[in-house]
């Protein structure tokens, strides 16, 4: 098979999308659309009326809003793991799933970051954190990584799209599709694919793939510290920082998982994203799986077996009481049975793999919940404890999240395509080119001068390239 | 109904809120006070500032079970505060004893000198008055409650809805000392009567207290009184082996307690009543004419 009938029925198949719109489509935009409405709904009721509208009381001062957060921040950090670390590590395999990664990123931060913003008193008073902001409040910490990380997350999805938005912009030339023609013509900063124009995206995709890693590490520690700068039974902790890292990059894998399963069967994408990476992803899975799990049996079985007096009150309360049945679910449904589902051979399959990955989306919604929750429950003086029951309005506002976050997703996908379809070429030129193909020091390659295009949009860069072209022709 | 707002004295709102933003270092931040109005400070007659105290015997503390009647210190700051239903700004505790039995602990807000609260507000809307008092900027505040979850006494209450708000509050001249009327969406706490201080009067609680177990005590001048007795603070302290509540986490509480269970008034360690309801200031009418009649 030749490469350019390859990268034909790659384009083929990633940008047909855009192209063609089907009903089912529409009804699917539509209904999560309904659901988000439903959502804003909750949420203008909630404002009319105040936070009364919520299960929150004054014991238990947070409950879906703040669960939800930090549920979306870590998946957020899907992007980073995938893209970042394997782009620095040049693991090849991830060049199929590096765009759904990194969309996943900016649209759980989005999502992510609207969520206390709910669950404040005033909202009406959020300029108060500019013009008033402490920088000795954790929330501030929040505040300042969260931003960073999207503006972050936002540039490192960017810049490894000019040159497939450049296609975009070739394809959509001429036809009757002139807004998308100007969308992509703007977006894509008049890419010609010159050498000169490779070589500084690579340039600005080599720094930011560096410095998106530390950022993303430091927003899922200050959102533990949230947490952990109270001197609450439970949230008390010094290793909150690493084991909500740990725990992030542990959704977040499992997110990517998820969503990579959705593409390749919603678009056709089986030739692409194959059982490598899921098998790759699921193997990094595992060995999150474990991390995480030693983290957690680290962190309760401390608190546990010394049982001071409000820490062992908790821990009953989370494995015995009203908390067990969410508790055991998260560390059995949530660790245990993904880990074994990827650590047997007849089970680390596709569809296995998926299971799990869900799996641990699902249960590391309610370690979250039980995180948060049951700390605030437990009393701090001698009365009862507190109970928490979320309202039609923050069930609501969840849901609606969830749609929020599959909607973007959704008109992502629509507009832009979902894999990076000049990287997966690079790939497999790269390949072709003998250069030992992944995880291996690239070997260096003469740079050519003056070598021709090979398609239209995309002239030849280097000498492996128009070798490529020249048996080709 | 006879309630009306208590006249206060005017005190200019804290003149440009907009400085204590962004000085930075991390406890620097917590600790600098904001800026305050140099008038209504109270001094001692060497003129230096007074660091409000407070000491709650619980020796006289029988949680007006003898009198079978509802925690008179919550009600009495319900009427004086118009506390939002709901909220109890110093609230009865039963604790049990270890050996069995048990005693009465009110809770006021702690006021500590290293206050969690304080420490975690972002917006800087809690702070430190120069007497040491905690106080809330409700016209600052964004209600996160990171405060309520940084406060390991339980001391602070939230506005989940509109609160009720006494006729003619509308009007009322908000300070954070006394903060009338009460909004939504915002954090609420004790403050200690931080309004009483420069008119020379005990906070609510310790006048409404039948048992005079609370006082008030000024740290720089070494004094305290409950309103019928004056005593030297330390001395009292100290000799009466005087605790503060979760001393261990360092937050260094401006409460201290004197341990007992209400011995004083005939209560019995093993007496098994357990504290009324105390009703809200809606409830109490009748106490709140009481109240304002010696205004």
């Amino acid at each position: 098979m030749t490469t350019s009938s390859r990268s034909e029925r790659l384009e083929e198949t990633v940008f047909h999308p855009l192209r063609h719109t089907s009903r089912a489509w529409y009804v699917w935009a539509g209904f999560l659309a309904v659901v988000v409405v439903w959502g804003i709904f909750a949420y203008a009721v909630q404002l009319r009326r105040g936070l009364v509208e919520t299960g929150m009381r004054n014991e238990v001062i947070w409950g879906f809003y703040i669960t939800n957060f930090v549920f979306f921040i870590g998946i957020s950090h899907a992007g980073t793991l995938i893209s970042a670390i394997l782009r620095v590590s040049q693991a090849e395999w991830r060049r199929p799933v590096t765009r759904m990664a990194e969309v996943i990123t900016a649209v759980a931060l989005m999502i992510g970051a609207i969520m206390p913003m709910v669950d404040l008193g005033r909202p009406d008073r959020i300029p108060n954190l500019i013009l008033h902001g402490r920088l000795g409040s954790p929330v501030i910490w929040d505040l300042i990584s969260i931003t960073t990380y999207l503006t972050g997350s936002l540039i490192y999805l960017y810049l490894p799209m000019i040159p497939d938005l450049a296609r975009c912009r070739d394809m959509f030339s001429g036809t009757a599709h002139r807004l998308r023609w100007k969308l992509y013509s703007v977006l894509s900063l008049g890419w010609q694919d010159t050498k000169e124009q490779r070589r500084r995206l690579e340039r600005g995709i080599g720094v930011m793939m560096i410095v998106i890693i530390p950022v993303a590490v430091s927003v899922h520690t200050v959102v533990s510290w949230i947490f952990s700068m109270t001197m609450r039974s439970g949230w008390n902790s010094t290793i909150f920082g690493p084991y909500f890292v740990v725990g992030a990059i542990f959704s977040g894998t499992a997110g990517i998982i998820t969503v990579m399963a959705i593409f390749r069967k919603l678009f056709h994408l089986e030739e692409y994203i194959t059982e490598k990476q899921f098998r790759n992803l699921g193997l990094l899975l595992l060995a999150l799986a474990a991390m995480y799990f030693y983290f957690t049996l680290s962190e309760y079985l401390t608190l546990a077996y010394k049982e001071e007096e409000s820490e062992g009150a908790l821990m009953r309360e989370l494995m015995l009481g009203r908390y067990a049945l969410a508790f055991w679910t998260f560390a059995i449904g949530g660790t245990i049975v993904p880990a074994l589902l990827l650590a047997l051979r007849p089970t680390r399959t596709i569809p296995g793999i998926v299971v799990a990955s869900v799996l641990v989306n699902i249960g590391m919604w309610l370690k979250r919940f039980v995180i948060v929750v049951p700390s605030l429950g437990l009393p701090l003086m001698p009365a009862d404890w507190a109970v928490y029951r979320p309202s039609w309005v923050e069930i609501s506002i969840t849901v609606a999240a969830f749609a929020g976050f599959a909607l973007l997703f959704t008109l992502f996908a629509k507009l832009f395509p979902i894999i990076s379809v000049w990287e997966v070429e690079e790939g497999w030129e790269r390949e072709t080119a003998g250069a030992s193909p992944a995880e291996s020091v690239p070997v260096p390659v003469p740079q050519v001068a003056g070598s021709g295009p090979r398609v239209p949009v995309m002239p030849a860069r280097l000498a492996t390239e128009s070798l490529e072209v020249e048996r080709d022709a | 109904m006879s309630t009306k707002i208590p006249r206060r004295r005017l005190i200019q709102a804290a003149g440009a809120l907009a400085a204590a933003g962004a000085v930075p270092g991390l406890w620097a931040t917590g600790i600098v006070p904001r800026p305050q109005e140099a008038a209504g400070r109270t001094q001692t007659q060497s003129r230096r500032l007074r660091q409000w105290a407070m000491v709650i015997d619980l020796r006289k503390c029988e949680g007006c079970v003898t009198q079978d009647k509802a925690p008179r210190c919550t009600e009495g700051c319900n009427a004086e505060h118009f506390v939002p239903e709901g909220q109890q700004w110093i609230r009865v505790f039963e604790v049990e004893e270890p050996g069995g039995g048990s005693y009465f602990m009110p809770r006021p807000c702690m006021n500590c000198e290293n206050a969690p609260c304080l420490n975690v507000c972002p917006v800087g809307a809690t702070f430190r008055n120069p007497e040491g008092v905690i106080l809330v900027d409700h016209e600052r505040c964004i209600g996160c409650r990171l405060c309520m979850a940084a406060c390991p006494y339980g001391a602070r209450s939230f506005n989940w809805d509109q609160p009720e708000n006494p006729p003619g509050a509308t009007f009322a001249s908000y300070t954070p000392e006394y903060p009338v009327p009460h909004r939504r969406g915002t954090v609420e706490k004790c403050t200690l009567c931080a309004h009483h201080a420069d008119i020379g009067k005990l906070p609510s609680c310790a006048d409404a207290c039948p048992m005079n177990a609370i006082y008030l005590g000024d740290l720089q001048e070494d004094v305290a009184t409950n309103g019928k007795e004056v005593v030297t603070l330390s001395r009292f302290l100290s000799e009466n082996q005087a605790f503060r509540l979760k001393e261990e986490l360092g937050t260094k509480p401006r409460v201290w307690y004197v341990p007992g269970h209400g011995e004083d008034f005939g209560r019995h360690s093993d007496d098994t009543r357990e504290p009324l309801a105390p009703r809200s200031w809606l409830e109490q009418e009748t106490k709140i004419e009481v109240n304002h009649d010696h205004e």
